[in-house]
């Protein structure tokens, strides 16, 4: 943890400080989503049979296929971490394009799960809704904004794995300085595992 | 170790870098510079919300409509509340001492995320500006508390969302500059300082950098949730869609109780650096006031509770959260012992920042006092939504925190602009804010036991005395806040030229020019001492 006497700030890269601070984000991003998670187990327990009538209307289906194309694009990103670190831009790149791609799988099965349910009038504030009784409609609140805060954080996620793309082409993130990347990877792995979290709540358990 | 008055390489607020004038503060990443964007941004909303608070002062001066109608009276403590506590008091001391003087104590140039830190400012702006919004749209200013219960907070028509989003968006400034300083004293203390021979103030500032990481996402998220109950008619607390409002309550309390330790903990940093410098001996206690500061932090998480013995959950719930109250004391009052015996023996320079700090501790004692009677069940249920615990949170947050804040500034004042100000301005400004603060808010304590409600507009004869005194106390104390403010804004251009250590202190900021030069240290220094060492051999 040394300084040398004249070094000026931006020279200094500190590799584990960086890491640090991406861990100590995540367990923000934890928190955040613990909230709504709290909210899910109080009125889980409160309206335990209306959350599983309800939960009919999710699509199991669809669900597992989102978990499989989550773990499979986490694999991708941590493969892509390993190959930086071995030198192999290329191959870097196209993992993180191969993961890029799977995310926007899972955001395209996203559209078409939300459309089905907006088919069905099934959506906050509708009359649909509205007349259900309060356990089902508690839980499909819940749905859409769990499942869409995690959506929004899939996009982030994107944007930062497509940044890392571009400073890796530019030569700025290199074997010797991968924080942007291996921190990307860390923000990639927490949306997964969110979803690893969400899944069963919302399509397994209920 | 430079003594020279000017250092030969200019000073940090001189011109350096690419860019020129204002365009080099808004782009700078200096934590000095950025603690001063914080300064002048918290000092602005800090007179405007004030200004809101006397314009209520005088309005409850007599009963019945004075100056405003009850709706406007409604969105002023709306607002009023909003600046204080998410622009002034919880980023306050952290957002201004802690980035400009952190780094300093532990011997860093900078800290460990500035384009972060800058980006944490503009975070803060943004949500500024959203509050201002949230009081010009035509909808009309919210007037549902800073506390935005539900169900009013969903159905109340005016601008509830922008205000709502205001809040979400400084807590995010505030969670970045909590994650920035828990990284840079984990990884950038100088070499040889370890964790037990750290000044106090980075100990207070990372307990409080923790509650910031840990706490505030939950009220980010509750906010969102009742956005979503107005816009989305997502109905989480709402009984008609299957909701609880208690459960808001929970989820705002747990926030919203550990902020006021973010308020706090920082500020008794502050007093606890300035204690030892001005009795010149050690602080009393250095490793209680260590983990004192780690405990009220996690004790503090247990407590939220208290705000809610009222609002209907189990007696055992209110008892576990009382019980709880009482101990998170236990460690505030530790510091309080460790303060006095620091003074105790000393050789005392009652220069304002120990005014001030001395102030502090008798204020914040009175507050934490009144605090028990709040604390017990019993006496709960008289007091609760009445002026007293009005004047409760005023005594602590205002008579801690803010005359922390004071002391503060006075105390790192000539190491931030190079200038002395006017000792006798500064005593003058102090008799002022003292002495009206206690008028203002000692009456609400007494007419609050004898029922007067808080955030009511009107109210019977019986309370106009109170009233009346609070009301003069008000003009007092604002004459002392302007007389302060204008004594340092003055002497920045006109004060005397200040030495590197105009107070004999002995942490590390006063061992470089006032101001400090761009990057701090020509070397970074090895530490050897403990912390608050006074022997006299290499210090001098």
């Amino acid at each position: 943890m040394s300084y040398s006497k004249n070094i000026a700030p931006s020279e200094h890269h500190d590799y584990l400080g960086s890491k640090m601070g991406m861990w100590i984000f995540i367990f923000t991003e934890l928190f955040l989503f613990g909230g709504l998670f709290l909210v899910y187990a109080v009125f889980r327990s409160q309206y335990a049979t209306d959350f599983h009538k309800a939960a009919e209307e999710t699509n199991t289906f669809i669900g597992t296929l989102n978990t499989i194309v989550l773990l499979i694009s986490s694999m991708t990103v941590a493969m892509s971490i390993t190959a930086i670190q071995n030198n192999q831009k290329g191959r870097a790149i196209r993992l993180l394009l191969m993961t890029l791609l799977l995310a926007l799988v899972f955001m395209v099965n996203k559209y078409f799960e939300w459309g089905h349910k907006f088919d069905l009038k099934l959506y906050p504030g509708s009359q649909v809704l509205t007349n259900l009784p309060k356990g089902e409609l508690l839980f499909f609140g819940l749905y859409f904004m769990m499942t869409g805060l995690h959506a929004l954080h899939v996009l982030v996620g994107m944007i930062l794995l497509t940044l890392t793309i571009f400073r890796i082409k530019s030569g700025r993130v290199h074997a010797a300085n991968f924080s942007l990347i291996e921190n990307s990877g860390l923000y990639w792995h927490l949306v997964d595992l969110i979803w690893i979290f969400l899944f069963p709540m919302m399509y397994l358990i209920t | 170790m430079s003594n020279s008055e000017t250092h030969p390489q200019g000073s940090y607020l001189d011109n350096h870098g690419k860019y020129k004038g204002l365009m080099g503060w808004l782009t700078s990443t200096d934590h000095k510079r950025i603690a001063l964007l914080y300064l002048y941004c918290i000092v602005i909303f800090f007179f405007v919300a004030a200004i809101l608070g006397l314009s209520m002062a005088i309005e409850k001066m007599r009963p019945g409509q004075d100056i405003m109608n009850a709706q406007t009276y409604n969105g002023f403590f709306t607002v009023h509340g909003i600046i204080m506590v998410f622009m002034i008091v919880i980023p306050g001391l952290a957002a201004v001492f802690g980035n400009f003087a952190l780094p300093l104590l532990i011997g860093a140039r900078d800290v460990a995320f500035p384009k972060l830190n800058l980006f944490s400012w503009y975070l803060y702006v943004i949500g500024a500006i959203l509050a201002v919004l949230s009081q010009l749209l035509k909808s009309g200013p919210p007037d549902t508390g800073w506390t935005f219960y539900v169900p009013y907070s969903s159905q109340s028509t005016t601008s509830v969302i922008p205000a709502l989003t205001a809040a979400f968006v400084l807590g995010f400034s505030s969670i970045l500059t909590g994650l920035n300083f828990i990284v840079t004293i984990h990884r950038m203390r100088a070499p040889g300082m370890t964790w037990f021979k750290m000044p106090l103030f980075p100990w207070a500032l990372y307990a409080t950098a923790w509650i910031q990481v840990l706490a505030t996402p939950i009220i980010g998220i509750t906010l969102l949730m009742v956005i979503a109950e107005r816009v989305l008619h997502i109905g989480f607390f709402d009984p008609a869609l299957g909701g609880d409002p208690v459960l808001f309550q929970h989820l705002f309390w747990i926030y919203s109780h550990p902020a006021v330790y973010i308020m706090i903990l920082p500020a008794m940093g502050v007093v606890t650096e300035i204690f030892p410098t001005f009795s010149q001996k050690p602080v009393f206690g250095y490793g209680a006031i260590a983990i004192s500061s780690l405990l009220i932090a996690f004790v503090g998480y247990f407590v939220w509770g208290h705000h809610m013995f009222t609002s209907g959950i189990s007696y055992w719930s209110k008892w576990f959260f009382s019980f709880l109250t009482f101990i998170v004391a236990v460690p505030s009052a530790i510091k309080v012992f460790n303060w006095i015996s620091t003074l105790y023996g000393g050789s005392i320079d009652m220069k304002p920042p120990l005014l001030y700090a001395i102030s502090f501790v008798f204020l914040f004692m009175i507050g934490g006092f009144t605090g028990l009677f709040l604390g017990a069940l019993a006496t709960n249920v008289q007091l609760h939504d009445t002026t007293f615990v009005v004047a409760h949170f005023h005594y602590i947050i205002f008579g801690g925190m803010g005359f922390a804040f004071f002391a503060g500034i006075h105390y790192w004042f000539p190491k931030m602009f190079g200038r002395m100000y006017s000792n006798r301005r500064a005593y003058i400004a102090w008799a002022f804010t003292f002495v009206g603060f206690n008028l203002l808010y000692f009456p609400q304590f007494i007419i609050g036991v004898q029922g007067m409600p808080r955030r009511y507009f009107d109210y019977l004869p019986q309370f106009q005395w109170g009233h009346f005194l609070s009301g003069i106390g008000a003009f007092i104390l604002m004459t002392g806040l302007v007389l302060m403010v204008w004594n340092l804004v003055h002497s920045k251009r006109h004060g005397a030229i200040a030495p590197s250590n105009p107070w004999k202190g002995v942490t590390l900021e006063w061992q470089i020019a006032s101001p400090p030069p761009v990057e701090n240290f020509d070397e970074i220094p090895v530490i050897k001492h403990k912390p608050y060492w006074f022997g006299k051999d290499d210090r001098e």
